[in-house]
């Protein structure tokens, strides 16, 4: 293996680039990326980015003594993979043929059917970030659509700067599907002790203006007041370019654990990818900022044909969200059957740890809020079972 | 020279956070005593939360991990490395002397180790 192509430049991108080169890799790197900046680190673009308290330097995931010697090709959208030679097709006509393709390409925001009124939002990059900070003054009304993480990040945001704040969810409480019915409504009580307006089984039927959002109108005719509007409902995989390709494409890349796809030296990581994992038995499609720093090390040893051996936690699904000034951190797998337990601390007065166990009893997923030791024991533990 | 409790009562694998110019974490890591910047230099994290792993810290939020010994990072995604600080013990007091600030060279705890371990 002499050269390699990494389509996508966010931080399973470079994470992979990176991880070649750990593992001794030489040859060619060429990492292309859709936007026009160098890496960046997603997560503080709803949070301290989008508050305004770091800036665009900070957030970057390049450091200026490491040397990676990275061909860029920033601005550049791949629209074909041809399998055979592994050959990426540009948007702008060229094409980047390699010994191996690493895809990293991400998800993008999920959109409301348009046509939309202007100052309505989605938050997924710096560009978005940017757009949307600069309408969050103090004593503007900000309808949020959608409760799940990027939509509480947004709102806790948005309250922390002065604006009037309502969160309309489709479901009886937020997160409901990921931390369960009784941990959601632990997560509702945080908007609403913030004074933040939760809106349940909101379904949203018109957004009202024309050159201009000025409200957002239920399906029970209520209308909320809005001057601008952000749309937290989910990302999907950005695979539709692979079309044809002959990769094999189900809700993102189906890989298997170490992100192997079905088509030789070709790998898939990150939000883009639909693995195999160890910790369920059974792929998923993690849209977590640690899987992408991750799952590229074990990609990139595949490649080189190197033994890679993570830490056990490594494997255990993880993600965190800050909200309200309470860290919240998650990991683990929550299904139906599980029921969930206070192992420490009170949900209704502050920090606490709650598990998360199957029908059989065993602990399958552990949730902390504001208690990060305890927490990193639990992942720990948890790790054992796989 | 700040005082940062008992020895007694810092058993081997826990953490605390002590006020100096800036909030510092002292560890027990299997009977050694090492003092470092408590904030991660990746984002707001207290590094004294963290889990303790042979001589390194992996922060709680995004494992980034530290060297106790030296404050460097093992990789990604902190880029910088937190100061370590001295750490020394009189009659089963625990102090810690801070370093100078950033920019300033890293001084180890190595002196101070030796009279832990005794």
């Amino acid at each position: 293996m002499r050269t390699a192509t990494v389509v996508g430049a966010s931080l399973a991108g470079l994470a992979s680039a990176r991880a070649l080169r750990e593992h001794g890799f030489d040859g060619r790197i060429t990492v292309i990326g859709e936007e026009k900046h160098a890496p960046y680190d997603r997560p503080p673009l709803s949070k301290e980015f989008l508050a305004g308290t770091v800036t665009e330097e900070d957030i970057g995931l390049t450091a200026d003594d490491e040397d990676l010697r990275i061909d860029w090709a920033l601005g550049r959208t791949a629209t074909a993979l041809h399998p055979r030679e592994r050959t990426v097709v540009l948007d702008d006509g060229n094409r980047v043929a390699s010994d191996a393709v690493v895809l990293a390409t991400g998800a993008r925001a999920r959109t409301l059917p348009g046509p939309l009124p202007g100052g309505v939002h989605t938050l997924r990059t710096l560009d978005d970030a940017q757009a949307l900070r600069r309408e969050l003054v103090p004593g503007a009304r900000l309808v949020v659509i959608g409760g799940g993480f990027i939509g509480a990040e947004v709102a806790s945001t948005a309250a922390g700067l002065g604006c009037e704040v309502d969160v309309v969810e489709a479901g009886s409480v937020p997160l409901q599907r990921v931390l369960g019915a009784q941990m959601g409504a632990v997560c509702a009580r945080l908007h609403t002790r913030n004074g933040v307006r939760l809106h349940p089984h909101g379904r949203v039927v018109e957004l009202v203006g024309s050159a201009r959002v000025t409200a957002v109108r239920l399906e029970d005719g209520r209308e909320l007041p809005a001057d601008t509007v952000v749309a937290g409902i989910g990302a999907l995989p950005n695979t539709e370019w692979l079309h044809g390709s002959g990769v094999l494409v189900d809700d993102g890349v189906r890989t298997d654990e170490a992100g192997a796809t079905n088509v030789p030296g070709v790998v898939a990581v990150g939000d883009c990818a639909n693995s195999h994992r160890a910790y369920t038995g059974a792929p998923l499609r993690l849209e977590h900022w640690t899987n992408a720093l991750q799952q590229p090390a074990a990609a990139a040893a595949a490649l080189l044909g190197r033994e890679h051996s993570p830490p056990a936690h490594h494997a255990v699904p993880y993600f965190w969200s800050d909200q309200y000034g309470h860290k919240i951190q998650f990991a683990g797998h929550r299904t139906d059957a599980c029921s969930v337990q206070i192992e420490e601390g009170d949900p209704e007065t502050g920090a606490f740890l709650a598990l998360y166990t199957d029908r059989d009893d065993e602990v399958t997923g552990v949730l902390a809020v504001d208690l990060p030791r305890p927490f990193g024991g639990w992942r720990r533990k948890l790790a054992k079972r796989i | 020279m700040i005082f940062v409790g008992e020895l007694s009562e810092l058993p081997p694998g826990e953490s605390v956070r002590v006020q100096g110019e800036v909030a510092i974490a002292v560890f027990n890591a299997d009977g050694e005593l090492y003092a470092i910047d408590d904030t991660c230099t990746h984002q707001d994290a207290s590094l004294s939360d963290g889990w303790l792993e042979g001589c390194a810290v992996e922060c709680p939020l995004h494992a980034a991990c530290f060297d106790l010994r030296t404050g460097q990072p093992s990789g990604p995604p902190a880029k910088k490395p937190v100061r370590t600080h001295a750490v020394e013990v009189h009659d089963g007091q625990i102090y810690v002397r801070e370093s100078a600030p950033v920019g300033a060279a890293p001084v180890g705890a190595e002196a101070a180790v030796g009279e832990v371990v005794r």
